[in-house]
């Protein structure tokens, strides 16, 4: 009886086999690098927004401050989306009849709250404060990136539990001095130096328990 | 099922008495130790795991199987996108993420209870007590925690309806007008008739209404009427009265049948105050109280009593008698019917108090008829305590009145065509009215009947108008307390479901301009001398300041004993005590799917009423024989007819160690047929109000119960749900008590003899974990626990913790975080019983963390067991390994994600949890993050305090301490040290970080040598 394979089946077979482990880890780190990919994580994606506020404009350009608007930053764990009423504190004397700037005149003439679509999001399971990362040195840029520079806001970060670990393992990496926090523009000049400094100032903790986030 | 399996009540005193058998012993069941009950703890969860219900075959199965394998991978998500909605105008004060607390008040029987609200944008989230308010001190009751679903019900009254179809408020004052004209003129016919009312200014705003039209006429009706504590202090006084006890100065408590550890608007007070006395510390050298129960179906007060007596209702009063009579009371035994079954403790007991003239209290419980809270007030009297331990001041209430005489009235009036319009402002007459008034009936006859209720109930349907009300976190109001502190209750959100208040209609009935509740309550006060200060100030301490009512003197004579009615002789036959149900309490709370599923104290039933009756009556009825099978009893029972005068209903019997011989107890407010899906559908039980006539407002002799044989019916009862394995226990004891004397002798008690054997090193293989920052970790003081259901509660509320249903709690899979374990010791007729609540230990050396396949339960730094939902696979190895059982498992998607309604309800702090996911107590870690992230604010370490558990917070005892117990000086670290603190199954050596002191009673020597010698007599 003829053999039914070619003999060349023998070296199929043996890469198959021999191959079978790698092409498993091959497809795993793909998946690996899918998950970490911005299709997954939104990392540069850009949102429409009902009014396109460029805080590259009212940031960099003006210069005002994260607080002024973002009010609860230091007290709360949401550092806060400010009202109409902020908003009106300036443009009910500049650009007052700017076509851009109508929903936002509306919303304060009619009650009806501007509603922003989320840039930043961590899952319900995850409970992320602000307050504790601004005062004990955490820069906004550290997680936010240069939103001095972006027309529309995006997210600078992959923000994925990984991403989390990394500062949360080694803080003397991120940590900033306290009056530096808001400082967009704030370069490190010597972090190896400074980093263990300040963690040690500030009494900063290695939090890595599950239950630092998740509860 | 052979003879064997007998319910044999002699076996189980034989095995009490064997030494070798467990001292306690959580059920009949367990004390049986038959092998069914064995296989039942041998598989794990033993219902946990039943094959598909829904005729799922194995083919279907393995399709489904198939498809969500293959499908798997579509599912993997991206991140939904969301809108982030601010405000216009941002509110002074709000910050986004950050709860506020609203001081407010909770009214309940008319009484207000002090309560602080949370509130997260907008959203009541939960209730704390009012550590101000006098009848709270900062505790909370199940009533209070669950009063948030309340709120949220989605089955709440919504709309007004006239005749059932939807109408409008306007409507309704429309066609108020032509009445009240005719009612303007001639001036009868016009009836209100309310619950009890302590508010002030309801109760000035129906004055008005009364002099505004001059043949109109208040009626008052409420269940749980607290008719006969009236009626006993007018006995007693002279007139109606207020009577306000102070635990903190008593030595020496007698409770006729009161259960006032959890009844009653004082009862968080008492708790409270009552257990400063019970408090047993190193170093402490003050003695501890001595508490006597007089009952005849255990209550949590009977629960935690030094000596307990069950005794017929009927006997009560000779029991009173006899101990009047040993004080000295003239004329006191009427009678040769005092013959209690243990001559010695009445004489024992008035020597007791005696020796504490002024320092002794004798309270009276609201089922005991007039002539009991008479005799209470007198024995209080002959004692000296009036004026010392017991306080008498005007009536809180606006208008005291017997209500049954005020409903009978009503019913009478209604019956003979004299009432033209009726007005019924909450509660639900038709439901729980007396049955032989037949309310219902005289009710159709009035040609304008209109009904304010929270749900379309059984009253509203028979109502012309129904008008939906507002809760009490909806609306402006106020009430006084139970020493008559006013507080004003306010709002923490607008009406959800157009609701309207009280004050609203006694408004549209007085006419003129409408009034909001606010401008009703401020417009009352600042007509009584408040200004814009004080007002701000009593709505910032949920209280008037020194609004509490004054102690009047004591009174001259010592009440007339000679006078008073008497219930008479104890009568032969079985007697019937019919009492509130104690978690929905008059069928109020009926659609209250958290209080449904509260175990109830001592019998731990959920959803349902029970007939419950001793072992003895029991065993004389014959429930036994030969279809019973070991788990009846604990999982299902056999229902028998009750017969009372004409009323014959069949119920589910219940067995209950300690209930009194000769006697059987019916719950009420189940069985509703109108008011909500969980009222009518979910939790139906049976409506025992047909056995409640006038003349058996709380039973009576005369009762005669039958046996139904073959009928089996299903009770979901909770003791040996995801209990500890009494395998794994052997002869180790859970529970440790000993008496103050032995205490006193011997503080290490719970560590020696029986116990000593398995205390164990600290050996491990592994270097010991360096607890660094905090050591978080509680301690239980059991003395205290009076198993009020509180703590638990709190926790559903504060963790989102679902409801599952009847069904699924037959099944053992109820989500509560937190149980309290019953255990009882001695005789099965009159045993002690004890209270243990149980939470996650979280143990140091924890046998759920190795099994985790995921990590998904890990060491925290701080030493908790970390549950990570998120991480969850579901595998339940770690709920296997827990010997202590504390781990529930999400087997259904209980949590409601769709309702609209219950969303903002929950607290955003926790996340809800999802199905096939493993959840348990984390000894509220949100709190903890919170306060610690405040502390590291500030750079300070977090204060001993800063962080309270929600069990904690709501306990009215304090018998739950949590702190670190690295911090030395912390409340926790120094109940560590005691000499009574011990840990379950601590020779696990699983290090658990919460631990308890054991039980210490304090029972009168006299008594106690006397049962001694009564014992050695009998052998």
């Amino acid at each position: 009886m003829a053999q039914i394979f070619h003999r060349s089946a023998n070296t199929l077979s043996r890469v198959t086999i021999f191959g079978a482990i790698f092409i498993a880890g091959f497809i795993l780190w793909v998946i690996g690098g899918i998950v970490r990919s911005p299709y997954f994580t939104n990392q540069g994606v850009q949102r429409e927004q009902a009014v396109p506020f460029s805080h590259q404009h009212h940031v960099g350009g003006l210069g005002i401050d994260c607080r002024y608007c973002h009010t609860s930053v230091e007290t709360s764990s949401f550092a806060g989306i400010p009202p109409t009423s902020t908003c009106m504190n300036c443009h009910s004397q500049i650009w007052t009849n700017a076509a851009v700037l109508e929903p936002v005149r509306q919303s304060f003439a009619s009650g009806q709250s501007l509603q922003w679509n989320r840039v930043h999001r961590v899952p319900d399971f995850v409970h992320f404060n602000h307050s504790i990362h601004v005062a004990k040195g955490i820069g906004c840029a550290s997680c936010h990136g240069r939103v001095d520079r972006m027309n529309l806001v995006y997210q600078a970060t992959p923000m994925t539990m990984e991403w989390c670990l990394s500062c949360h393992r080694n803080p003397e990496k991120f940590v900033r001095p306290r009056d530096q926090v808001f400082n967009m523009d704030y370069v490190p000049v010597n972090q190896k130096q400074l980093g263990p400094q300040l963690v040690k100032q500030y009494n900063i903790r290695k939090l890595t328990s599950c239950s630092t986030c998740h509860y | 099922m052979s003879d064997d399996n007998k319910l044999d009540f002699q076996q189980f005193r034989e095995r009490v008495g064997d030494l070798r058998g467990k001292e306690y012993w959580r059920s009949l069941e367990e004390l049986s130790r038959s092998e069914v009950f064995d296989e039942f703890f041998q598989s794990e969860f033993p219902q946990q795991a039943l094959p598909l219900e829904k005729g799922v075959d194995r083919r279907d199965f393995v399709k489904l199987m198939g498809a969500s394998v293959a499908m798997a991978g579509l599912t993997a998500c991206r991140a939904p996108n969301e809108t982030i909605i601010p405000y216009v105008n941002q509110p002074e004060n709000l910050i986004p993420g950050r709860p506020l607390f609203f001081a407010s008040a909770m009214p309940l029987g008319g009484y207000a209870t002090g309560v602080l609200v949370e509130s997260h944008m907008g959203r009541p989230t939960k209730i704390e007590g009012n550590p101000d308010h006098p009848s709270s001190l900062g505790a909370s009751n199940s009533f209070q925690q669950a009063s948030i679903l309340g709120l949220y019900d989605p089955d709440r009254s919504q709309v007004v309806r006239r005749a059932g179809e939807i109408s409008t408020w306007s409507e309704f004052v429309a066609a108020l007008q032509p009445l009240l004209s005719a009612a303007r003129t001639n001036g009868a016919g016009l009836r209100i008739l309310t619950q009890t009312i302590t508010s002030p200014s309801l109760g000035a705003q129906i004055q008005q209404m009364l002099t505004q039209y001059p043949g109109a006429r208040w009626h008052q009706w409420e269940p749980v009427s607290g008719d006969n504590a009236r009626e006993g202090a007018r006995v007693a006084f002279g007139g109606y009265a207020n009577v306000i006890y102070d635990f903190t100065k008593a030595n020496v408590v007698v409770s006729l049948g009161s259960d006032f550890l959890s009844e009653g608007p004082a009862h968080l007070r008492y708790a409270r105050d009552f257990s400063a006395r019970r408090r047993v510390r190193q170093g402490d050298a003050r003695p501890m109280n001595r508490l006597y129960a007089i009952e005849a179906s255990p209550t949590n007060t009977g629960s935690v009593a030094d000596h307990r007596f069950p005794v017929r209702p009927s006997e009560i009063e000779s029991w009173a008698r006899q101990v009047l009579a040993a004080l000295g009371g003239a004329a006191a035994v009427p009678a040769a019917d005092a013959t209690p079954a243990t001559p010695v403790a009445p004489q024992a007991m008035a020597r007791d108090l005696a020796a504490n003239r002024g320092a002794s209290i004798v309270i009276a419980g609201e089922d005991q008829p007039p002539a009991v809270h008479a005799l209470a007030h007198a024995l209080n009297s002959a004692l000296g305590n009036i004026g010392s331990t017991v306080l008498i001041t005007d009536p809180v209430e606006v208008a005291p009145v017997n209500q049954l005489e005020s409903i009978r009235q009503l019913v009478t009036d209604m019956n003979a065509g004299a009432v033209q319009t009726l007005v019924i402002l909450g509660g639900n007459p038709a439901f729980d009215a007396p049955a032989d008034f037949n309310f219902g009936g005289a009710y159709q006859k009035v040609p304008f009947r209109a009904h304010l209720s929270l749900y379309y109930d059984e009253t509203s349907m028979l109502s012309h108008w129904h008008i939906p009300e507002t809760h009490y976190l909806e609306t402006w109001g106020d009430g006084r307390g139970h020493d008559g502190t006013v507080s004003i209750i306010q709002p923490l959100i607008a009406p959800l479901y157009n609701g309207r208040a009280a004050s609203e209609v006694i408004g549209a009935l007085v006419g003129g301009l409408d009034a909001t509740p606010y401008q009703a309550v401020r417009n009352y006060w600042f007509g009584r001398g408040a200004t814009e200060a004080t007002w701000r100030q009593w709505l910032h301490d949920g209280l008037i300041n020194g609004s509490a009512l004054p102690a009047r003197g004591a009174t001259g004579a010592p009440p007339a004993v000679s006078t008073m009615d008497t219930v008479g002789a104890p009568q032969d036959g079985l007697e019937l005590i019919i009492r509130h149900d104690p978690t929905i309490y008059d069928g109020r709370f009926a659609n209250n799917a958290w209080l449904q599923e509260l175990p109830k104290p001592n019998t731990k039933i959920t959803w349902d009423n029970v007939m419950l009756m001793g072992p003895g009556t029991a065993e004389d009825l014959g429930f036994g024989g030969r279809e019973r099978d070991p788990l009846v009893n604990e999982r299902r029972t056999r229902m028998a007819e009750l017969q009372h005068g004409n009323v014959r209903m069949e119920l589910p019997v219940w067995v209950l160690p300690g209930h009194a011989e000769g006697a059987v107890t019916i719950f009420y407010g189940y069985g509703r047929r109108q008011g909500g899906e969980v009222a009518t559908v979910k939790g139906p039980g049976f409506d025992t109000y047909p056995f409640r006539r006038s003349t058996t407002m709380h039973g009576g002799p005369g009762a005669t119960v039958t046996m139904r044989s073959g009928s089996v019916y299903p009770i979901a009862c909770t003791q040996e749900h995801q209990s500890i394995d009494p395998k794994i226990v052997g002869d180790r004891n859970i529970v440790r008590a000993a008496t103050f004397a032995e205490y006193q002798t011997n503080p290490g008690f719970a560590h020696q003899g029986h116990h000593a054997e398995f205390e164990l090193s600290d050996a491990s293989m592994y270097p010991p974990f360096q607890y660094t920052g905090h050591a978080w970790a509680m301690a239980i003081d059991t003395t205290l626990c009076t198993g009020c259901n509180g703590c638990v509660a709190a926790c559903v509320a504060e963790n989102n913790i679902s409801v599952v249903g009847k069904e699924e709690v037959v099944r053992e899979r109820e989500m509560h975080w937190l149980r309290i374990d019953r255990y009882f010791k001695g005789d099965p007729g009159n045993p002690e019983i004890y209270h243990q609540p149980v939470p996650c230990m979280q143990c140091e050396n924890a046998p759920c963390e190795p099994v985790c396949p995921v990590a998904a339960t890990s060491h925290s730094e701080e030493g908790l067991n970390d549950m990570t939902y998120n991480r969850c696979v579901g595998t339940r190895y770690c709920s296997n390994n827990c010997p202590y059982k504390v781990r529930r498992f999400n087997f259904f998607h209980y949590a409601d994600y769709d309702t609209p309604a219950l969303k903002p309800m929950r607290n955003p702090d926790v996340t809800v949890r999802t199905r096939g996911v493993m959840e348990k107590c984390t000894y509220c870690v949100q709190r903890i993050n919170h306060a610690r992230i405040e502390a590291a604010k500030q750079d300070r370490r977090v204060r001993d305090g800063e962080v309270v558990t929600a069990c904690q917070q709501a306990c009215p005892t304090q018998a739950i301490v949590f702190g670190d117990m690295n911090d030395p000086g912390s409340g926790v670290a120094q109940l560590k040290k005691e000499p009574t603190n011990y840990a379950l199954l601590g020779e696990l050596n699983t290090r658990p970080r919460t631990t308890y002191l054991a039980t210490i009673r304090n029972p009168n020597p006299e008594l106690a040598a006397a049962a001694a010698a009564g014992k050695a007599e009998a052998h």
